[in-house]
């Protein structure tokens, strides 16, 4: 197996970008374009939403399930090994067996993708940013953007600002609020904790602590009970990537609107639409794929259950796709 | 800058989006609103929006005075709407059992050391931490709370209720 950056693309104009490898998989990027070459055949991105797409995969460390770059590319995480994909989950790709799949060692894949994230990411690009907050990642190559492609996932282990957990976001620490969240309420609850409970009696300004986020489509752990996460998260332009379920999670739209395209997981027909107000709730069934369109930047809570065992039990039909019966 | 406006829900005012199904059946998706759940709820009745296998997602009306509440684990209180108060009590005896889940109600303030208490407005979150009592006040308008915790004793399951069953 190859994980090494290679010199020489099948592609290259003198651009100044390697060629990234891993099996039989090879990438490669020009002025406007993703090239992904495997064994049968080529497939093509715009080079925005490819590096968009990278970055969600590997910044959530191959998420739950299945991150379809679009149509026909990419992974499934078996957490310890990563599936990446052809045509897997497309049904003209599967009729005409022009799919193709490879296993992965998941820190082998996470080693190549940040390889390619930090020699295609341009200076002036940050692809956490949504389009109207960042520089364009078009032309050949100029320096790099580290900072932003390596922000760590935030997550809490009780709650955001209890005493040794997650710190808040401020002004101070670099987190001013987003542009769009500027009437956001900064107000601060009253905590009155006695002597002694200070780790116990605790309250912040959840929305302030979220509309201080600096990437979108990114959720981050706020808040949890055993294995329900609370994870809020940002969501501004369209999501990246879309998410194709290994269990049931749901969405509490917190403010503004977000637009669900929900398509079959397996064949990628649509199945319905799903459009989400402040302060509705939605479930999203554990054989659906999902792709999200925020118009305006807005607070989404992805409520999530990390029990480990969940996506076998989905997957060998012990449990329904979907959360409840009436 | 944005001069672009933030929209939240509220008990007063809200917007309810929907389920547009093509081929799908809508009670999939559970959808419903939290504010016309407790809308229609009676004081912190603890009504069930969300489910994942034991772990749930409850809207409460927030007015008035709770009863008191225990739970032998974490719980968080997401305020949406209004303006309410968690006060906290360490019970002396502990009224729930260690692995017991869920939210109990009490019959009686818990005869304890007095934690503190919060004041949490829309937006605010508060944690309802393992082991102690806890009682939520909402003196003036009602408000609504979104809790985070697991399927118990005092959840409400009303799905036909409060979900869309239809396309």
């Amino acid at each position: 197996m190859s994980t090494v950056a290679n010199q020489q693309g099948l592609t290259d104009k003198g651009l100044g970008y390697k060629a990234h490898s891993i099996g039989g998989f090879r990438f490669e990027r020009d002025e406007y374009f993703a090239h992904i070459f495997y064994p049968g055949g080529r497939h093509i991105m715009p080079v925005d939403a490819f590096l968009r797409a990278l970055m969600r995969d590997v910044a959530w460390g191959f998420f739950y399930g299945t991150v379809n770059f679009d149509n026909v590319f990419g992974t499934v995480n078996h957490y310890g090994t990563v599936e990446m994909f052809i045509g897997l989950f497309n049904e003209a790709y599967r009729s005409t067996n022009r799919h193709h799949v490879e296993t992965f060692e998941s820190k082998d894949l996470k080693k190549v993708f940040e390889q390619m994230l930090q020699d295609w990411v341009n200076e002036g690009f940050d692809p956490f940013a949504a389009p109207d907050e960042t520089g364009a990642p078009f032309g050949a190559k100029k320096g790099n953007n580290t900072k932003a492609i390596q922000r760590q996932r935030m997550v809490a282990d009780r709650m955001v600002g209890l005493p040794g957990d997650l710190g808040y976001r401020t002004d101070q620490n670099g987190y001013p609020l987003n542009r769009q969240f500027q009437d956001i309420p900064t107000d601060q609850p009253e905590v009155h904790a006695e002597p002694g409970f200070e780790k116990d009696v605790h309250a912040y300004n959840f929305f302030n602590y979220v509309a201080r986020s600096d990437v979108t489509w990114n959720p981050s752990v706020v808040s949890c009970v055993k294995d329900s996460q609370f994870c809020a998260t940002t969501e501004e332009h369209i999501l990246p990537i879309t998410h194709g379920n290994d269990r049931v999670e749901w969405f509490i739209q917190a403010t503004d609107e977000i637009i669900w395209d929900i398509d079959d997981r397996a064949t990628g027909k649509p199945r319905a639409k799903v459009v989400m107000k402040a302060g509705d709730v939605a479930a999203m069934p554990a054989d659906i794929r999902h792709r999200g369109y925020s118009p305006k930047r807005s607070i989404l809570i992805v409520w999530e259950n990390n029990d480990g065992t969940l996506p076998q039990k989905y997957a060998s039909g012990q449990l329904k796709p979907y959360p409840v019966e009436f | 800058m944005s001069t672009q406006k933030t929209y939240f829900g509220s008990l007063e005012k809200y917007q309810k989006g929907a389920v547009e199904v093509l081929a799908d059946d809508p009670k999939n998706y559970a959808f419903s609103n939290i504010f016309e759940v407790a809308s229609t709820s009676k004081p912190y009745e603890k009504v069930a929006v969300g489910k994942n296998l034991k772990y749930v997602i409850e809207a409460l009306r927030a007015e008035g005075t709770s009863p008191w509440f225990a739970c032998a684990h974490d719980e968080a209180a997401l305020c949406m709407d209004g303006e309410i108060e968690v006060h906290y009590v360490k019970p002396d005896q502990a009224p729930v059992a260690a692995n017991k889940e869920g939210t109990v109600k009490l019959s009686a303030e818990p005869k304890g050391t007095k934690m503190g208490w919060v004041k949490i407005r829309r937006g605010h979150q508060a944690l309802l931490p393992a082991g102690a009592a806890y009682q939520f006040r909402a003196a003036g308008k009602p408000g609504v709370l979104l809790v985070q915790t697991i399927l118990g004793d005092a959840t409400v399951e009303k799905w036909a209720e409060i979900c869309q069953t239809k396309a």
